[in-house]
């Protein structure tokens, strides 16, 4: 399995590919993930123009082990393969499908891309795939979309577009979006790939924005999308696991390795009853706390 | 010769000035030297009058002649009127070699460029040049040299008697007929007149230039009639909307909110940050963002700060507002919250003598913990330059700069490691303004480097782990690796400015750019 | 590659630069005005020439108007100019000539 599959994906920050003030170096604001835009953010007329940019961008640049997702055009344009071209040859590392209805939409990009790596030379399997899920369709084949190509490694809810769809409008409220999330989300873990949300418009609430991120990361979403990089260290607070979380999933981990070597399967710790079911859990706590600096150990 | 900081000064450059290199920074603590003072014409007469109907009246009451130095503070700022309307009537009076000894000049001034070409002004003596004056000197168009000293230099300058002033000009808000000036009031109201105290200890003949005349008496003073020859009243002194901007708006720029983090996180996690700690800051937004944060973590561990000191803004009078700094130390109103907040009986006005000179018996920089500054270029030896741009070009001030960096106990510096495509941090600053050896840590969006001089500050931030550490050289490195290492810029020979240190040696020269082809 | 008409690609933003090709008069003509054309300056010729010479373009009147850009992105303009200027804008030869 390609090893960026299951990568630590709590930021992804969009990028207009046609501003070289933006792409030039992004990761001092050290996102998880870059979204470089060759979609909505580009005007129709420097489409061409965009991918130029990108491409030195992601051949000369170097980012600094921050991830390099491109987001394509929709396949309902004539841009999308030249897109794939472009981003596969400069070496990204995934590409992002707006707009994704069904399984084989997903399975049209996977071709395209199976087909530049081939033509450039780039390792097979090496660029990943996510879908941004963007209609009330796309949203009921969650499923089959998550289950569609081993390249994919995650969906993404686009709110605005969705909400459309659906004949309302994003209130603030996070109403008009529950369902969408809750759907994808479990969707998302019984396929066993990530899960991503929409995107804050409104850098003028900055607790609003915080209490979005509250929300779902509660309800189990990897990361956020990110428009502004001023929203990152708010995502990435909220996603750091706590002190006591990290203490509490040291001793489970610790209690575990133990307690089963001696043939005890189920004990207390600080009070509750603990199994081995709480042993993924607990090691994913303290990957996280790892990779959000705040965890030295080496469990 | 070369100096302190490895610049070359010419000995011909010496010879012309009289001065010594840079030497290091305490090189003339102690030494003995005579203040000089003016020459005054006494006021016995109860029926002198003091005012004059026009700056043409002033000038010929006050002998002005070819080849004189007159003298401007810069408390209006880019809305400044008086250096023009006086270099105006002086170019029609046609007199030639004029020295322009103002604490600082700025784009306000682009019109005197004809006066540099003419010959009307030849030398020049400021902080530093902004705007088009800086491009003609760099071009080669000024006939003597351009001196760049910092604020307190300036004094020193002036009290030792090296700067002689014949007419200091002094734009008063307010003033009566007797002379007694004041920085607030009025129609251009600027709040304090700092730099312009020197001027009226030192000046022969001192003309106050008012758009507001008020009864006598206009007190408390901040500048004595007992030290103003002449009282002129113009129609307008200044553009009061250009003086002082609206306290500037919190930054919503990442890359400055994260500067401004790990500035603060310097400061408190640095052993000076205690109750009672002193604290300078700037305008820019990382700075005013770090006087932010940096409150919120005052509130949580009760840590009062004992007084700021410098040109203020508006979270600095914030901090005074709520009780959270005892006293603040005013030279120079930023904003127009700075401006009203003077009428705090906590908020002081001191002079610029009082403030950063270094040939008096100690300064308020001397008593600094803390100043936060920015700078254009810092190299690999910590030299900041403030004065001169990547181009080659005069571009801006020293203002307080050495003379912060040098009386702080922690100097810390405040630059995006890029501006464009050009490397703050790199291998040689264009032109030396602070000497490395007055700068602690140097902040920029890609990490924090600490002078290695300070191993008990790197110590204390490598305890902390607060901060992203790396060497400057590592800094300058990573720069180099994004945008190439620049050329270096191309000079003509010949000197058109000295970069004066505050104690009066050569820092640094600044040459003619080549035209480039 | 032959200049078959004006093509300009680019902004005026910082960071950014806009170029602009014209059909040549026998060779390649390069104005280039730069804020930072004393630094960088030869480097940015460099860069310039030899992605015209890696598009096999030697008969242009090619105009720079420089803010600052990266190597990168002055590149990106080069080519985008180029191949405006022939029409192209699908199945380029990513990794071939240009890079």
């Amino acid at each position: 399995m390609n090893p960026n599959m299951k990568r630590l994906r709590r930021s992804m920050m969009f990028l207009n590919c046609q501003k070289p003030g933006l792409i030039k170096d992004p990761y001092v604001y050290a996102p998880d993930s870059i979204m470089l835009d060759l979609e909505d953010a580009v005007a129709e007329k420097e489409k061409d123009a965009a991918r130029y940019s990108l491409y030195h961008a992601l051949q000369e640049i170097d980012y600094r082990g921050v991830e390099r997702v491109v987001r394509i055009n929709g396949l309902d344009t004539d841009l999308w393969i030249e897109d794939i071209r472009c981003s596969v040859a400069g070496g990204c590392d995934s590409i992002r499908i707006p707009k994704t209805e069904t399984a084989a939409d997903v399975k049209k990009v996977e071709a395209a891309v199976a087909a530049a790596e081939k033509e450039f030379g780039v390792e097979e399997g090496r660029t990943l795939i996510m879908a941004a899920l963007e209609s009330a369709r796309g949203v009921m084949n969650a499923f089959e979309i998550c289950q569609s190509s081993p390249r994919l490694f995650g969906i993404a809810l686009s709110g605005g577009d969705y909400t459309k769809d659906l004949q309302t409008t994003i209130s603030g409220t996070g109403v008009e979006l529950m369902g969408a999330r809750q759907h994808m989300i479990i969707a998302a873990r019984a396929a066993g790939v990530q899960c991503f949300d929409t995107v804050y418009t409104n850098l003028n609430d900055m607790e609003g924005f915080r209490k979005d991120v509250e929300t779902i990361h509660t309800m189990g979403f990897d990361g956020k999308s990110i428009i502004n990089p001023r929203q990152i260290p708010i995502v990435h607070e909220i996603y750091t696991p706590k002190p006591k979380d990290i203490i509490f999933a040291e001793k489970v981990v610790h209690e575990i390795d133990t307690k089963k070597a001696q043939g005890i399967g189920v004990f207390t710790v600080d009070g509750k009853m603990i199994d081995i079911a709480f042993y993924d859990g607990a090691k994913r706590t303290l990957a996280l706390a790892k990779a959000s600096g705040v965890y030295k150990g080496d469990l | 010769m070369r100096n302190a900081v490895g610049r070359e000064i010419p000995d011909e450059i010496l010879k012309a000035t009289g001065k010594e290199p840079f030497q290091g920074n305490n090189y003339k603590n102690g030494v003995p030297f005579r203040r000089q003072g003016p020459i005054i014409r006494p006021v016995m007469d109860n029926q002198h009058s003091k005012l004059v109907k026009d700056i043409h009246e002033a000038l010929v009451k006050c002998r002005a002649h070819s080849g004189m130095t007159i003298s401007f503070h810069h408390h209006f700022r880019e809305g400044d009127l008086i250096v023009n309307m006086v270099m105006e009537e002086i170019h029609k009076m046609g007199l030639k070699n004029i020295t322009l000894a103002a604490t600082s000049l700025g784009k306000a001034h682009d019109p005197l460029v004809p006066m540099i070409e003419d010959g009307t002004i030849t030398r020049i003596e400021a902080s530093g040049v902004r705007g088009k004056i800086g491009q003609a000197i760099s071009d080669g168009k000024l006939k003597g040299l351009a001196i760049m000293r910092s604020h307190g230099g300036r004094v020193r300058s002036l009290v030792t008697g090296e700067t002689k002033v014949d007419i200091a000009f002094i734009g008063a808000p307010t003033s009566d007929d007797y002379g007694n000036l004041r920085g607030i009031g009025g129609k251009t109201n600027c709040g304090v007149l700092s730099y312009s105290h020197v001027d009226g200890d030192c000046a022969e003949y001192v003309v106050a230039i008012t758009d507001c005349l008020v009864p006598f008496p206009n007190f408390p003073a901040h500048i004595s009639m007992t030290k103003v020859d002449y009282v002129c009243v113009v129609d307008a002194i200044g553009i009061p909307e250009k003086i002082a901007t609206g306290a500037a708006k919190p930054t919503t720029d990442q890359r400055k909110l994260m500067m401004a983090e790990y500035c603060t996180q310097v400061v408190v996690n640095t052993p000076y940050f205690k109750d009672g700690f002193s604290y300078q800051t700037g305008v820019g937004g990382a700075s005013i963002a770090s006087t932010i944060s940096l409150t919120k973590i005052m509130e949580e561990r009760g840590i009062k700060m004992g007084f700021g000191v410098g040109g203020l803004t508006k979270p600095m009078c914030d901090l005074l507002d709520r009780g959270m700094v005892r006293v603040l130390m005013d030279t120079q109103a930023f904003d127009l919250d700075a401006v009203s907040n003077v009428i705090n009986p906590a908020h002081h006005r001191i002079t610029a003598g009082a403030y950063a000179n270094p040939f008096n018996k100690g300064a308020f920089v001397n008593k600094l913990d803390y100043v936060i500054l920015a700078s254009l270029e810092v190299d690999v030896h910590f030299n900041c330059n403030v004065v001169v741009g990547s181009d080659g070009v005069i571009t801006g001030a020293q203002g307080g700069h050495p003379d912060t960096a040098q009386g702080a106990k922690c100097t810390i510096v405040i630059c995006p490691l890029l501006q464009g495509r050009i490397p703050a941090i790199c291998s040689e600053v264009t032109t030396v303004t602070t000497p490395g050896e007055s700068v602690d840590i140097v902040v920029t969006d890609y990490g924090v480097a600490v002078n290695p001089n300070r191993h008990d500050l790197l110590e204390c931030l490598r305890k902390a782990d607060c901060v992203p550490l790396k060497t400057i050289e590592e800094l300058r490195d990573i720069a180099y690796s994004i945008v190439g290492e620049p050329e270096p810029v191309q000079f003509e020979d010949r000197i058109v400015g000295i970069i004066e240190a505050r104690d009066g040696t050569i820092m640094d020269v600044v040459r003619q750019v080549k035209k480039y082809d | 590659m032959e200049i078959k008409k004006p093509a300009v690609a680019g902004t005026l933003e910082s960071s950014d630069c806009m170029v602009t090709v014209e059909p040549g008069q026998g060779q390649v003509d390069l104005d280039l005005d730069s804020a930072v054309i004393r630094q960088y300056g030869k480097q940015i010729r460099k860069v310039i020439r030899e992605t015209l010479d890696r598009l096999d373009v030697s008969n242009a009147k090619v105009t720079v108007v420089d803010k600052g850009a990266l190597d990168c992105t002055i590149k990106a303009r080069v080519e985008c100019a180029v191949y405006r200027s022939n029409d192209i804008k699908d199945n380029l030869p990513w990794g071939g000539v240009i890079k």
